[in-house]
């Protein structure tokens, strides 16, 4: 890659990105419209009737907050020269858990919870959407809706940080471009204008068990939220969104992890790691890397997969006997546990609302049954894995501290071992902020993929047995 | 039997955890007055520099040790007592031991400049040496360094990222001349200066002058400039520790020696890492290696015979890298420096904008002695086999595909290379 210096203003001050020093007067400019745009947004909520649904107040207000943080980041890492640049990470209050990162992480939980529990009180907000929800969907603004446009600012936004911190980096570029793609057009736009031509949206990049509803039997999808509703089960459309969900969960999740590991999924295509790997790579330094970490990760994920797995199976068992097994409400009550302990509680609340506390991925770590499907499958039936390169490791610890997923990845390093964890997404981030060029993400060939007799099967037992010691 | 390292470097935990390994029922003290706990050295300038917290750069979680049954004492260790076969603490205290490994490491030279034990100024090794520079950071404006080394570029980017200016002294003719050929120290000379560093070459330090309060107040350097600083970092290398031998029968030159199986002139007292001299030393390597990797080798090899065996050690074919602010280095195999008395035929590729380079050098029968490059990563693997092997460049270049160790999407830069230099080489 050239590496032609991007560079705004002269030689002073240092020249170190925006987490290392005082804004300059030019950021400080952009920082006031980010300032008053969300003073706009937030008057929007707490007195509704002083925009309504004014067609010009949400493009001015979500205007200012763009072109504001675009510019503050733009001149911010401008002077910088490319590569990498944590510097002052850890001195920062909002990235090292300061009371910044308090207060964030309280802001954003209680949003989760108001958007969850009394998502009317958001009116303020979303009926500022209006004209461009009846444009795009041909229905009036909800407070999902709002969620959803305010989820996918956020990625555009700090998609573009991403761009400009990574831009000596070409894997960074090409993957952060792609998470932007998937959630504006096939998580938000294309979702929204399916609303308007078949009164029913439709989430191409999501597939059980991640959305089990896509792979229960119809008849048990109710309500809000049931994508394949009942009146589809004739209809070719639907159809063919039932058998691209069954396609997609049983077929795509193997073979493409077989050829690239889960990261096709999980750091370019998912929305969640969508949010993660934009919104969230300023926080994850946060993940938890002990091993008592790991210990529990690998059982609340596993937990969280073994448990719609059994209601799968038992929906579809209930379904084939006449709906003896449960009677009709046995959807309803899946729905009920499934939608409040782990769609809001786990992906939500504590998924995002921690970011800056936890880091970025604590869903998608602890939580998500498509990741824990991927990762199964990615430990023992793939291509991919990082290699080492032979002895050059000098075990500073940057990819370990770095790796939004906790994965101890200077422990296998500094022992000239491949990294080949069920967890990993792919983001790229350790090799990235590897000083020694140690780590490299390869899809190579199965066989040498593993260190020992290089056997999957003793692989596996090893992963049984935990890790060994010394 | 007991077995008291001295040391909690790369080489005495090494040696430490392949003990383990091997023996369950050996009795492991491992002493060093620096740090309670293993941490890695090279990332010292990525905790001042903010990237980690002190405990990120500490290789192994804290429980690693008592579940591994290494003792850990945090003292210095102020003399050897070799026919009582014990060692003397700070604090009065005394350990036996049946076997001893010495890995104390290295400490910054000195050259005897005036003023050089003013207060600020300080060498960049230890972790009160760091702790010494985060206290002296508080307000400071301006720092000198002094020595065109690894750690001098560390220090200068530390000092860059909290806006302290700089002003960076190398004696030679180019930034780290004695390693690296002259146009690759060029190239590092100029990315040093672009970020803004004032990099002064075959300048050397005449004198550090007293504030008037025993702090530093200016440095005079061999040109006559005068220039104001807070702050002096010594960076003009460093030599092995020999403090802990003082007054033991324990042989040393400029290191602790030891014979090829790690032993010193004394039996069962071994010595690895920095600070060890081995005798009889291979081809062109330095009699004292003063790196990461061969002090991880040492300590492996330092376990085995403590242990009974008499393993010699050998380090194989010698690798390194580096990185100068946003440029890495890597090198696999022999590649001459600047300074080199005997040179070899070489053929050098440097993009246009001058932050990607790549070398391969020949040695006299035509077989490939060495491998660098700047802004590229290479395979280790790959280039050591070819080493070993004893290829010739046609052949390199014909493969060079294979050593390519960038990041997916990334510029081929193996095609640039091969176009450019495949027509220098007989087929
Ligand atoms: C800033 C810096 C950056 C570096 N970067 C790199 C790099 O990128 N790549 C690379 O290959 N190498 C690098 N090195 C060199 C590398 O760190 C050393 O080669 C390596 O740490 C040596 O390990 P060691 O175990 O021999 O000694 P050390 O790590 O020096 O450990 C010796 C320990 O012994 C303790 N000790 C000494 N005397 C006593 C005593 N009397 N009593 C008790 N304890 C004692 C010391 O306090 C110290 O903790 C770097 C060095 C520095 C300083
Ligand atoms: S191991 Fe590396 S690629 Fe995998 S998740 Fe962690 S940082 Fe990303
Ligand atoms: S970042 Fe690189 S050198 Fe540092 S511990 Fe990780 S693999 Fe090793």
């Amino acid at each position: 890659m050239s590496t032609t210096l991007v560079q705004i203003g002269g030689a002073r001050p240092a020249r170190v990105g925006p987490e290392a020093r005082t804004p300059t007067a030019l950021e400080k400019a952009f920082l006031a419209l980010v300032g008053a745009g969300s003073v706009m947004f937030t008057l929007a909520l707490f007195a509704p009737k002083v925009f309504g649904s004014a067609s010009w107040a949400a493009p001015t207000m979500f205007g200012l907050i763009a072109v504001g943080s675009i510019g503050y980041l733009w001149s911010g890492y401008g002077h910088t020269t490319p590569g990498i640049k944590n510097h002052g990470i850890f001195h920062s209050s909002l990235a090292n858990r300061g009371a910044l990162a308090w207060l964030a992480g309280i802001a954003v939980t209680t949003f989760y919870v108001v958007l969850y529990w009394h998502g009317e009180a958001l009116e303020g907000g979303y009926q500022l959407l209006d004209p461009f929800a009846q444009k795009l969907t041909g229905s009036p603004a909800d407070h999902w809706f709002l969620y959803g446009f305010l989820y996918t600012l956020l990625v555009l936004i700090f998609g573009g940080r991403m761009f400009l911190k990574y831009r000596h980096n070409r894997y960074q570029l090409i993957r952060t471009a792609s998470v932007m793609f998937f959630q504006l057009g096939l998580a938000f736009l294309l979702p929204g204008v399916l609303k308007k031509i078949w009164a029913q949206d439709f989430y191409f990049t999501y597939f059980w068990p991640l959305k089990p509803d896509y792979l229960l039997p119809f008849d048990y999808v109710i309500g809000e939220g049931g994508m394949i509703a009942k009146e589809w089960s004739g209809h070719a459309v639907g159809r063919f969104m039932v058998i691209w969900s069954a396609v997609m969960a049983l077929g795509a999740v193997p073979v493409l992890t077989w050829f690239f590991g889960k990261r096709w999924y999980c750091s370019w295509v998912c929305g969640c790691g969508g949010l993660a790997e934009t919104f969230g790579d300023p926080f994850r330094q946060l993940s938890d890397k002990s091993e008592k970490a790991w210990k529990f990760e690998r059982w609340s994920i596993h937990g969280v997969l073994v448990f719609i797995v059994l209601f799968t199976v038992l929906l579809w068992v209930n379904d084939a006997t006449g709906r003896k097994l449960l009677g009709s409400d046995g959807s309803e009550l899946f729905w009920k546990t499934y939608g409040l302990f782990i769609v809001m509680a786990f992906s939500g609340v504590v998924g995002v609302g921690f970011y800056p506390l936890m880091g970025s991925r604590v869903w998608c770590r602890y939580g998500c049954p498509q990741a824990a499907i991927l990762g199964i499958f990615q430990r023992f039936f793939s291509r991919f894995r990082i290699t080492t390169n032979g002895g050059q490791c000098i075990s500073c610890g940057n990819c370990s501290t770095y790796c939004e997923m906790g994965i101890d990845v200077r422990s296998y390093a500094q022992r000239g071992e491949n990294i080949v964890r069920a967890s990993c997404v792919g983001c790229g981030v350790c090799a990235a902020v590897c000083p020694r060029g140690v780590l490299k993400l390869e899809n190579g060939t199965f066989g040498g993929r593993y260190d020992g007799d290089g056997k999957p099967w003793s692989a596996f037992k090893d992963a049984l047995r935990g890790r060994p010691k010394a | 039997m007991h077995v008291a390292i001295v040391g909690n470097g790369i080489a005495g935990v090494t040696a430490a955890r392949h003990l383990r390994k091997l023996d369950s029922s050996v009795r492991i003290t491992l002493i060093s007055g620096e740090t309670d706990h293993h941490w890695s050295r090279p990332a010292l300038m990525y905790v001042y520099m903010g990237h980690m917290r002190w405990e990120d750069v500490k290789p192994y979680e804290d429980h690693f040790w008592p579940r591994n049954r290494i003792d850990l004492v945090r003292r210095w260790v102020t003399s050897i007592d070799v026919e009582g076969r014990q060692l003397h603490l700070d604090g009065a205290r005394t350990i036996p031991f049946d076997k001893l490994l010495l890995a104390v490491g290295s400490k910054p030279n000195k050259f005897g400049w005036p003023g050089q034990d003013l207060r600020g100024v300080s060498g960049m090794v230890s972790l009160q040496d760091l702790q010494a520079i985060e206290a002296a950071s508080v307000g400071l404006k301006h720092a000198a360094i002094v020595g065109g080394g690894l750690i001098g570029v560390e220090l200068a980017e530390m000092f860059h990222t909290r806006g302290i200016d700089v002003t960076f002294l190398v004696r030679e003719h180019a930034y780290w001349n004695h390693v690296l050929p002259a146009e690759e120290g060029d190239i590092v000379g100029e990315v040093i200066r672009a970020e803004g560093i004032d990099l002064r070459l075959e300048t050397e330090l005449t004198e550090i002058v007293d504030d008037g309060t025993g702090q530093v107040g200016a440095i005079v350097d061999s040109k006559g400039d005068r220039v104001e600083v807070g702050f002096v970092g010594l960076t003009a290398g460093v030599r092995p520790n020999l403090t802990v031998c003082a007054g033991s029968p324990i042989a040393t030159d400029r290191g602790i020696l030891v014979d090829r199986t790690l032993v010193t002139n004394v039996e069962g007292i071994y010595a690895a890492g920095d600070c060890a001299q081995v005798k009889t030393p291979e081809g062109h390597r330095d009699l004292i290696q003063a790196v990461w990797y061969t002090g991880r080798m040492m300590g492996e090899v330092a376990a085995r015979n403590l242990l009974g065996a008499s393993d010699e050690y050998d380090s194989g074919t010698w690798f390194n890298s580096a990185k100068f602010f946003d440029l890495e280095y890597q090198v696999y195999g022999y590649v001459p420096s600047a300074m080199a008395h005997h040179q070899l035929p070489s053929l050098a590729w440097i993009s246009p904008d001058r932050r990607h380079a790549c070398r391969l050098v020949e040695t006299e029968d035509g077989k490939l002695s060495g491998i660098s490059v700047l802004g590229i990563r290479m395979r280790h693997r790959v280039c050591e086999r070819w080493i070993e092997e004893g290829r010739d460049l046609a052949y390199v270049l014909a493969h060079l595909r294979e050593a390519m160790f960038d990041p997916e999407f990334y510029r081929r830069w193996d095609r640039d290379i091969v176009a450019a230099l495949s027509g220098k080489v007989a087929a």
